[in-house]
């Protein structure tokens, strides 16, 4: 007994000693290079920087908003350049579909101490990927304006709509609502997250043969359509950060809006003052009366390149381990994401994603064809948005662009 | 010149050309015959942060051997320029049978990506390629009549457009268009509409692409002419003026004979350049309402769905499109060179 209480002692003792030198990098040796290459916002630089306290070898961080334009090829050649891609679910497809990550498991068995089972990104089997943090579309209002138009925060679309009609009938915005709507990636991520909730299956059932051309599809691209209707007529030039902007700006009282874009609408330094004050983030809606809400749950994460020797493979994983290492969580990082690492305490720019996640929303799809989809749903179904043809003519475009797409690549026959 | 001191003489130029110029063009030819291989599909349990499923994934070890065997990967002919994304023949004549009329028949075809872009850049190339001759003829011809102390500072602004790199110019008139921006304001404004958006119509986001197309390019056709108008034979425009021409016979019948050579260089230069439009469209994030293949290009090779072969094959139309048009003015070229020599 006394045994045991003393061992808790000392163990107590070496964490508590041990934390803030671990944290300064000294706790982690690497012996070969270390080059990640990822995507540019506050979160990834927290887990790069983290990485690049290791000593003994060098650390380099390629982080750009062009990641997924270089990552492939910076990991195809051999030796690979790059030897971690920081991505998420829809990105990991296309470095599974080149074959340049290699399965962790003997290096989450010999380092991945500390690493909770859902971080473990596993594929047939394998894990590929190692998570770090969740993101999800989500409602943000003005509280200001929705009491003075005597609502309250919408559970549904459709609430969503009816509130925006009072809003402009009662003059106070002339366009109340919001999204990234841009033609385009957004685009398609917004007919994504309708689709879902309106309970779309995107394939026929184990095959690549798309089937979005039916009566859901008809249904979501009705929505987006009404939902365009209360927006700035420019919406579909408006990405995340232009439709930021609008919001700081005031023009905007709702919106479907990533839970990672929520820390710079609520800072002082970055936006008005009212806006900042009533700013209030509110669940995934929900539409058509179904119960899945409208979004898409997301991951990020780092994977470690195939074609590099097991010494850099060794040394990517614990410089990147350590980027994810839960000591270096202070008041800093904390606020930047919701984080997946142990001891994350969300805070309250983090609540959406945190509903997103209770309310059972569904992960992007982890498809090696998705992103075909993805892209001809963003070319093909503009000409709907903008009024020149019907939903039903859109989405034969939309899978007829997608075959073409798919026959080339192989998907198809 | 002797022939062997030809070659020499050259030589590096051939060799620069083959290398970069004939070589990358062959490749792309071939890579636009080629697509990668079917790719052998299975069912798997996939597990991320928010739970375990059955997925579609790409089985690797299948693939991997029928890629090392043929790295180029399936032989396919002209299939990519035959689907959707470029020639698209079998909707084209399936739209033909199916339309009752021309219009029609026009509607659909302007459903097809490829057709759509050609609608756009073909309008751009034939619209903006006379009005920047005309405005950077304009141009040069008066700065050329400013007193020589202001002519200096005059050059200087006339060229600025040109200066700034074609992204960020349009960055810059994007945001000054935006609904909210000063000029959309100011069209708002005048037009008594509050709901006018540049950005949101198809016709008035090809106008401003237009004009920005003008506005960058005028500066290069203006520096040249400017440069031709400095070369102008004195003695004629006297005679002429002895001869009681006023200042525009001057102009019709004198200085544009003149710079016929340098009209003729800068539509050619300027035709290849509107045809492959492309900054101005993502500047403008026109994507929705004007398309080129040179954007295709940009989108096939980026993003996450990487169509090598679709990127490949609409670089060669480009080529093909390029020579299809620059074909008038190289036959004329080729015309008055054989009848110069003859002289």
């Amino acid at each position: 007994m006394i045994k045991n209480i003393m061992r808790l002692v000392v163990a107590s003792a070496i964490a508590v000693f041990a934390a803030p030198i671990f944290a300064d990098g000294h706790g982690c040796k690497i012996s070969a290079r270390v080059s990640i290459v990822g995507n540019e916002f506050p979160a990834i630089h927290a887990v790069a920087d983290g990485a690049k306290v290791c000593k003994g070898s060098e650390v380099k961080a390629n982080l750009t908003a062009d990641h997924q334009k270089i990552n492939v090829a910076g990991m195809s050649g051999n030796p690979a350049e790059y030897t971690s891609a920081i991505i998420a679910n829809s990105s990991i497809v296309a470095l599974m579909n080149n074959d340049v990550i290699r399965p962790l498991d003997d290096l989450v068995a010999k380092h991945g101490k500390g690493l909770k089972k859902n971080q473990l990104i596993t594929i047939n089997g394998k894990v590929m990927a190692i998570a770090f943090m969740a993101n999800a579309q989500h409602l943000v209002y003005r509280s200001d304006i929705l009491e003075k138009a005597g609502i309250s925060a919408p559970k549904t679309y459709e609430e969503m709509l009816a509130g925006a009609k009072i809003i402009k009938d009662k003059g106070l915005m002339d366009y109340p609502l919001g999204g990234a709507y841009k033609a385009g990636w957004n685009l398609a991520q917004e007919f994504t997250n309708m689709y879902i909730g309106h309970g779309g299956e995107f394939f026929k059932s184990g095959s690549a043969e798309v089937s979005i051309n039916n009566a859901k599809g008809v249904a979501t691209l009705e929505m987006l359509k009404a939902l365009s209707a209360y927006m700035n007529p420019d919406f579909l030039t408006h990405d995340s950060n232009a439709t930021s902007a609008e919001w700081k700006a005031g023009n905007v009282a709702m919106m479907n809006m990533w839970g990672s874009r929520m820390g710079p609408l609520m800072d002082p330094e970055q936006s008005t003052p009212t806006v900042v004050k009533t700013t209030t983030l509110g669940d995934p809606m929900t539409v058509g009366g179904g119960s899945t809400p409208a979004t898409t749950l997301w991951w990020d994460g780092w994977t470690v390149a195939k074609n590099i020797s097991d010494a850099e493979a060794e040394a990517t994983f614990i410089a990147m381990m350590n980027g994810i290492n839960p000591k270096r969580l202070d008041d800093k990082m904390m606020p930047l994401a919701v984080w997946l690492i142990e001891g994350f305490k969300p805070g309250p720019a983090n609540v959406g994603v945190a509903a997103a996640a209770r309310m059972n929303a569904i992960p992007y799809p982890m498809l090696p064809y998705q992103g075909l989809l993805h892209s001809a749903l963003g070319s093909e179904i503009v000409d709907f948005m903008q009024g020149k043809e019907d939903a039903a003519t859109a989405l034969a475009d939309v899978e007829a662009a997608y075959t073409a797409a798919a026959k080339e690549k192989g998907f198809l026959n | 010149m002797k022939h062997k001191t030809f070659f020499w003489f050259f030589l590096p130029t051939a060799s620069a050309m083959l290398l970069f110029i004939a070589l990358p063009i062959f490749s792309i030819v071939i890579q636009s015959l080629f697509t990668p291989h079917d790719a052998v599909i299975i069912v798997t349990e996939n597990c991320d942060p928010f739970g375990c499923k059955q997925e579609t994934t790409i089985d690797q070890e299948a693939t991997r051997d029928l890629r090392k065997s043929e790295p180029l990967g399936k032989f396919v002919g002209l299939e990519i320029y035959k689907d959707r994304g470029h020639l698209a023949v079998n909707e084209v004549k399936e739209i033909w049978i199916e339309s009752n009329n021309f219009t029609e028949f026009k509607k659909n075809i302007g459903n097809l990506p490829f057709y759509r872009a050609m609608a756009f850049t073909l309008t751009f190339t034939f619209t903006v390629t006379p009005l920047m001759l005309v405005f950077g003829f304009i141009i040069a011809l008066a700065v050329n009549s400013l007193h020589h102390n202001l002519k200096g500072l005059t050059i200087f602004f006339s060229l600025l457009p040109m200066i700034v790199s074609p992204l960020i110019g349009s960055l810059v008139l994007f945001w000054m268009i935006d609904s909210r921006g000063i000029i959309g304001e100011a069209l708002q404004y005048v037009f008594e509409d509050p709901d006018l958006s540049l950005k949101a119509s198809t016709g008035l986001t090809w106008v401003m692409l237009i004009v920005y197309g003008v506005w960058h390019a005028a500066p290069f056709s203006f520096v040249v002419f400017y440069a031709g108008l400095q070369t102008l034979p004195m003695d004629t425009i006297e005679s002429a003026k002895i001869d009681g021409a006023s200042r525009l016979q001057q102009v019709w019948y004198v200085v544009i004979p003149h710079l016929m050579p340098l009209i003729t260089f800068v539509a050619l230069m300027q035709l290849m350049d509107n045809f492959r439009v492309f900054e101005p469209i993502v500047g403008f994030s026109a994507e929705a309402h004007a398309q080129s293949l040179s954007w295709f290009i940009f989108n096939d090779l980026g993003g996450e769905t990487r169509l090598l072969s679709s990127a490949a094959t609409s670089s060669v139309l480009t080529i093909i499109g390029v020579s299809i048009l620059l074909f008038p003015v190289l036959i004329r070229t080729w015309r008055d060179f054989n009848e110069k020599s003859a002289k």
